[in-house]
């Protein structure tokens, strides 16, 4: 499941650095910041994140541990991220603007692969999930690879986010924006035209897991970017781990965030992915 | 600011908690910094137990103010798999090796005591005794009776240093931080996690874990921590290796302070897995 060949290590550590850009696109906030320090990452990968300053005694005197969050993009010496405020830990991490200090490690975890020679990549993603397809996108295009976008979104509020995208046919729950149903719907479509293609995949996890059924019943080879909570996000807690096929559990921090479909137990969800 | 803990020569006083740093996933993560960098003067391992352990169902964590509750459920490969697979990796490290370890009665603490006999990599062995006992639902460690009859079965089965790793689930800590002192201990570690419980906020009444309960760590539990070490000091002469939400030097200091001759780092490492070096950097 885990290849370390794509993986970029971090350095030991969390380091400071500064946020340079704040944006709001709909509901989401994105956040540029300097890391000269850091490796350039690759698509999949996070980074755990805390503000600098105020990081707890937000709602019920949390955040206290850092936050998991996928690289959205990143230069030479930047990286961006995207936020949507759904806990403590988010509604810090979206209050942060231009000068803020933010505590950061990684890059963690293992990233995307690379499609093999002549297949079309798929992403299909949803919600904040879109944030690591945005960077493989931009991965596979540099490549000269052909890529096709597939984002759903609750409404047409949230669709904003597809604009991370370009290109992207867009689904929304309520119709407001694009196909009026799931992205899975979308991506079935897609697949009866290529059934070669190569499917990337993050977003909520009932969705992540219509796209792992998906792929497991087409033969599609599907790699799936899991979310997860975690306290450390290398390896140390034993907390985020996800049921494998085999019975075992991963942690999705060091064994993950990219996890191929068959190699997740179908009843991935049912064992406490999601409660 | 070097330690003889138990014989054992330490750099500084600042080790790690058990089950709070895996030394295999950071090399995966940081490479060759780890070991360049390595925060720790001892490295205590994982809990290991005789057979293999798959841990509990997810989830198995809850942040709560300053602090959080997990429920691992004590994941590892059992004693042969970490006698093959993992000790050759832990033995590279630079500095001495403490192995945890836990069994649920007094042949199978007898049995891992045995195992790690001779293997020299191990400069001192860590006895979880936070493990219930089968017949009475309570933790062998909660009593200082229970604790007194396991080390009086065991402590001659090896002649390494042995840390006995107190519960501060129990009624009266220096009793038992005393049971052991008389059973032959070298050495007492405490605190492990405090019991708590994560209530579901979508489910009333019902347990977010998915072990049940689960165990709190972090800054929340310092000033517990910290009575404890207080009262086990005044109880014991054996080295004490205090922990429980250390997060600075000052903090730190206070357990060194209060008695402890060796402290531990655990959850603040998750934070940032270089914090335990800087808290060595600025106590010397």
């Amino acid at each position: 499941m885990s290849s370390d060949d794509h993986r970029v290590q971090a350095p030991f550590g969390a380091r400071e650095v500064t946020v340079a850009t704040a944006e709001q696109i709909g509901p989401y906030r994105v956040f540029g910041c300097s890391d000269e320090l850091g490796p350039r990452p690759t698509a999949g990968q996070f980074y755990m994140l805390a503000s600098s300053e105020r990081w707890g005694a937000g709602s019920d005197e949390r955040p206290y541990l850092p936050r998991a969050i996928s690289v959205l993009a990143a230069g030479d010496a930047d990286l961006s991220f995207m936020i949507e405020a759904v806990g403590p830990g988010t509604e810090r991490l979206e209050q942060l603007v231009e000068g803020d200090g933010l505590r950061l490690l990684g890059p963690l975890g293992n990233g995307f692969s690379a499609p093999a020679d002549g297949a079309r990549a798929i992403l299909c993603g949803g919600g904040i999930g879109i944030a690591p397809l945005a960077m493989m996108q931009q991965q596979l295009l540099s490549a000269g690879r052909e890529v096709t976008a597939l984002l759903g979104f609750r409404d047409g509020a949230h669709a904003v986010g597809a604009r991370l995208i370009a290109g992207a046919q867009v689904a929304t729950d309520d119709g407001s924006v694009g196909h009026q149903g799931l992205v899975t719907e979308l991506l079935l479509a897609e697949l009866d035209r290529d059934s070669n293609a190569v499917i990337y995949s993050c977003g909520p996890p009932q969705m992540l897991d219509a796209v792992r059924a998906i792929g497991v019943a087409r033969g599609a080879a599907t790699q799936l970017a899991l979310e997860a909570p975690m306290a450390c996000g290398f390896g140390a807690c034993y907390g985020c781990v996800v049921k494998a096929a085999d019975g075992s559990y991963r942690r999705s921090c060091v064994d993950g965030p990219v996890i191929s479909a068959d190699e997740l137990a179908p009843d991935w969800l049912e064992v406490g992915g999601v409660k | 600011m070097t330690v003889n803990l138990c014989g054992i020569e330490l750099a500084h006083p600042v080790i790690n908690g058990s089950g709070t740093f895996d030394v295999i996933a950071a090399r995966r993560v940081f490479g060759a910094e780890v070991d360049e960098q390595f925060p720790f003067s001892a490295f205590v391992s994982k809990t290991i137990t005789p057979q293999p352990r798959a841990g509990n169902p997810p989830p198995r964590l809850f942040e709560t103010a300053a602090g959080l509750i997990n429920s691992i459920g004590l994941p590892n490969r059992g004693l042969a798999g970490y006698l093959k697979d993992e000790l050759p990796q832990l033995a590279t490290l630079p500095v001495p090796l403490i192995t945890n370890v836990m069994g649920s009665n007094a042949d199978e603490v007898g049995q891992l005591f045995e195992a790690l006999e001779g293997r020299g990599e191990i400069a001192a062995i860590e006895l979880n005794v936070s493990c219930p006992n089968v017949k009475t639902g309570l933790d062998i460690g909660s009593d200082p009776g229970e604790l007194s009859k396991l080390l009086a079965a065991v402590r001659e089965k090896t002649t390494k240093p042995l840390i006995v790793k107190l519960t501060p689930n129990t009624a009266n800590v220096a009793l038992v931080a005393a049971a052991a002192e008389a059973a032959g201990a070298d050495a007492v570690s405490l605190i492990n996690t405090l019991r708590a419980f994560a209530a579901d906020p979508a489910r009333p009444g019902e347990a977010w874990l998915g072990g049940g309960t689960g165990g709190q760590s972090g800054p929340a539990i310092r000033a517990v921590a910290l009575a404890q070490t207080v009262a086990v000091a005044a109880a014991v002469e054996l080295p004490i290796v205090a922990m429980g939400g250390i997060a600075s030097a000052a903090n730190g200091r206070q357990f060194l302070d209060a008695g402890a001759l060796v402290i531990a780092v655990g959850t603040e490492s998750f934070r940032d897995p270089a914090a335990a070096g800087r808290i060595a950097a600025a106590l010397s």
